[in-house]
């Protein structure tokens, strides 16, 4: 964040230099620039432009800015260090702001707000290569048209299309996480959980309150995972801002990701209530689409093998798919393999497909993949279809089952 | 010279220069100005009318009228009336600045800081201009605060008054501007136009102004252009020239004064020269103290020997004070530049 921080410092001495800028030439006003990546290309300019020396520009395309949103706090706190930038040398970006000594709410919002500038410009500096894909999407379902990757420390929400099985980037978004962060344990903790998620419902704006905005689509918090980790708390929601702002700070939520009424509005043009996946990271890993393959292919291996072992009706071999720590419903490792024995017992044939197979990698530090596919059983005595839903973790350099269970 | 004809010739800003002399103008003037003065708003207004019928065009009356009008919280009549004198005289910084400041008290900024931008390009070391104009960034920069921290401001801070302008002419150079500005009226007290500081004992500045230096830092630098040595030792001799006709004037050194004259000078009501520089020794021989500075000075080479100044004059004697556009033809003449022309207005 060098950039941003040498912009600042100078805004800080532009006491001076300011007052200067207004007896430049006025040069034609530039043409406002209006992209559908949001206004971090215009904000971009800004620092780039008092980075320069360059205020009165710097103060036109901070208008400018505006003129797009007009709501967009950021953009007029800028506007009020250039302006006060004529009168008086300022100390801190947005430090002019504080206009009562210990004013503690002006102190916060201003943190807040140059929080929010750092975010901001890091996520459209660092913007992911085409040719990388977030490691989580190992496999989308084909009617999975988009998937929702989400990086915490960026503050940035970004949109893939499903494109033959591949992930393609669409767009990114600022959001707003919990106040205290992300990985959610508890009920009322003030974070935003880590984890695979999907989107569960949508909530038009009508029926909710303005805080809200233009809508919310909760997710599945808390999965399986979750539970079986011992996290509780309900209601995360990807919604909107409320009317008189354009975006909130980055940590402002009671664990929500929260975007602007824009970016909400196209992104819920995307979602599938039931399918779209929602993946919460702190830092998002990416992949090349070769080792993406790679990593895709040797899962799907494993997962073709424990079909084959099951309809085999050799228990040993289908028990080797399982880890020691499985656990589903009543089962934990040793009970399920002897309720699989007792069944097996019974059998004379198995025949098992998995179809509509997606695979997302948990992000973070516990290394699992979510495994969601349409199980069709059919056997001598009992037939039965069903979505199913597996946890799969890495022991020894092994794939196996740690959770199984309808989805 | 006589001085109906004077007076006809440049209405404006000779009735100011040698306002004492149209005792009827000041007279009347005068009456307002103590009116305002005595917190007499409405009377000031009936007299300033009074005055105005006979001669509507007058910029000082007009002026007060201004200023009347924006003591007695009429401010959209004070618009109108400083507005359209910012129409009728451009080149005079005092009704921008004034309408400035009641668009300030609007809360109409971004109008404000036009009005303010217009009075500092026609006089870019005009002091008050330079505050009021920092103030109202900072009320901007206030108010874009306000909507970035979801606060509202408007009671907590103390907002500081922005500068009225009560004199049309005479305080908008920084260097004399101080003095002047060190105990600014309360906006709400009718100040009228105070009577000049007599300082006989202080020399007349023979120097331009030093905006620059004295001004705050924080100030805008006047445009490179209006550094008074411009270009090549024409214009440096000719600037010499000026600054040293305004010092003998100031001086009262009536003889060093007419000596910057040419032979051939052009006199300006076509009145022969003796008569001329009897007029003008009388009128520079009065009692009193008088200063004389000039700035902006612009030169224009015409040729080897021939050269167009053009500045602005600041006049400030016992009962006047003030500033005037100026332009002077000077011709080289057994080496020395004289004035062949003298004529007001740039």
């Amino acid at each position: 964040m060098n950039v941003l921080r040498t912009a600042l410092r100078r805004i800080a001495v532009a006491g001076m230099t300011a007052t200067l800028a207004l007896w430049t030439v006025a040069q034609p006003v530039a043409q406002p620039h209006y992209s559908d990546s949001g206004p971090e290309p215009m904000l971009a300019r800004v620092f780039e432009l008092i980075e320069q020396h360059r205020w009165e520009q710097a103060l036109e395309q901070t208008d400018a800015l505006l003129r797009g949103y007009p709501t967009f706090r950021l953009a007029h706190l800028i506007r009020g260090d250039l302006l006060l930038a004529r009168t008086r040398a300022l100390t801190a970006f947005g430090a002019g702001g504080v206009r009562k000594v210990g004013d503690k709410l002006a102190e916060t919002r201003i943190a807040d707000l140059r929080e929010e500038a750092m975010v901001r410009l890091r996520a459209y500096r660092e913007r992911p290569k085409v040719e990388y894909v977030p490691r989580y999407l190992l496999q989308l379902r084909n009617d999975q048209k988009h998937a929702v990757v989400v990086d915490t420390q960026k503050s940035r929400l970004y949109l893939y299309r499903n494109e033959g099985g591949t992930p393609h980037f669409v767009a990114d978004y600022y959001i707003s996480q919990g106040k205290l962060g992300a990985e959610k344990m508890r009920e009322g903790d003030q974070r935003t959980p880590i984890g695979v998620y999907h989107v569960t419902g949508s909530l038009p704006r009508q029926k909710l309150t303005d805080f809200y905005g233009s809508g919310a689509f909760p997710i599945s918090y808390p999965n399986d995972w979750d539970r079986r980790m011992g996290r509780n708390g309900h209601g995360i929601w990807l919604h909107g801002t409320p009317s008189d702002t354009f975006s909130r700070p980055p940590k402002a939520s009671d664990g929500c990701v929260v975007l602007a009424n824009q970016d909400l509005d196209a992104l819920g043009r995307t979602l599938q209530v039931g399918l779209t996946p929602v993946i919460i990271s702190n830092s998002i890993e990416w992949l090349s689409l070769d080792d993406w393959q790679t990593e895709r292919n040797s899962l799907l291996a494993r997962i073709e093998e424990w079909r084959q072992d099951w309809e085999s009706r050799d228990v040993e071999r289908y028990a080797r798919h399982y880890s020691r720590k499985f656990q589903a419903e009543r089962f934990d490792y040793q009970r399920w393999i002897e309720h699989k024995r007792q069944v097996a017992a019974g059998k004379t044939w198995i025949k098992v497909t998995a179809g509509n197979i997606s695979m997302f990698r948990n992000p973070g530090k516990e290394e699992h993949v979510v495994v969601t596919f349409e199980q069709d059983y059919r056997s001598n005595n009992i037939n039965n279809a069903m979505k199913k839903r597996q946890y799969w973790i890495k022991e020894d350099g092994l794939w196996k089952i740690v959770h199984e269970g309808a989805a | 010279m006589t001085l109906s004809r004077f007076l006809s010739v440049c209405s404006l800003v000779l009735a100011l220069v040698f306002g004492v002399f149209a005792s009827a103008h000041a007279d009347s003037i005068q009456d307002v100005n103590r009116l305002m003065k005595q917190g007499q708003h409405g009377q000031a207004l009936e007299q300033v009318d009074k005055h105005l019928a006979g001669k509507p065009k007058d910029a000082q009356g007009r002026f007060l009228k201004g200023l009347i009008l924006t003591e007695l919280n009429r401010s959209g009549e004070a618009i109108v009336v400083f507005q359209k004198l910012t129409e009728d005289y451009p080149e005079l910084p005092e009704p921008y600045n004034n309408l400035a400041v009641i668009y300030a008290q609007q809360k109409q900024y971004e109008k404000a800081k036009q009005a303010l931008e217009m009075a500092i390009r026609t006089h870019p070391a005009y002091a008050t201009a330079h505050e009021n104009l920092g103030d109202i960034y900072a009320r901007m920069a206030s108010q874009a605060y306000d909507k970035a921290l979801q606060i509202d401001s408007s009671n907590t801070s103390a907002q500081t008054k922005l500068s009225m302008i009560r004199d049309l002419v005479g305080n908008r150079n920084a260097a004399q501007a101080r003095p002047a500005q060190a105990a600014p009226a309360p906006e709400a007290k009718p100040v009228a136009a105070r009577p000049p500081e007599v300082k006989p004992a202080e020399p007349a500045p023979v120097e331009p102004p030093k905006a620059v230096e004295a001004a705050k830092p924080v100030e805008p630098k006047p445009e490179p252009k209006a550094a008074p040595l411009a270009v090549g030792s024409t214009s440096a001799d000719v600037a010499r020239a000026v600054q040293s006709w305004a010092a003998a004037w100031s001086k009262k050194d009536v003889k060093a004064y007419l000596g910057h004259y040419a032979r051939d000078f052009k006199t300006p009501g076509g009145e022969s020269r003796a008569k001329w520089e009897a007029d003008r020794t009388q009128r520079i021989d009065k009692p009193g103290a008088i200063s004389v500075t000039v700035d902006d000075v612009r030169i224009t080479p015409e040729g080897a020997d021939r050269a167009t100044a053009r500045f602005r004059q600041h006049y400030r004697s016992a009962t006047l004070k003030t500033a005037s556009g100026k332009a002077l033809v000077l011709v080289r003449q057994d080496g020395r530049w004289l004035i062949q022309q003298e004529r007001i207005g740039r």
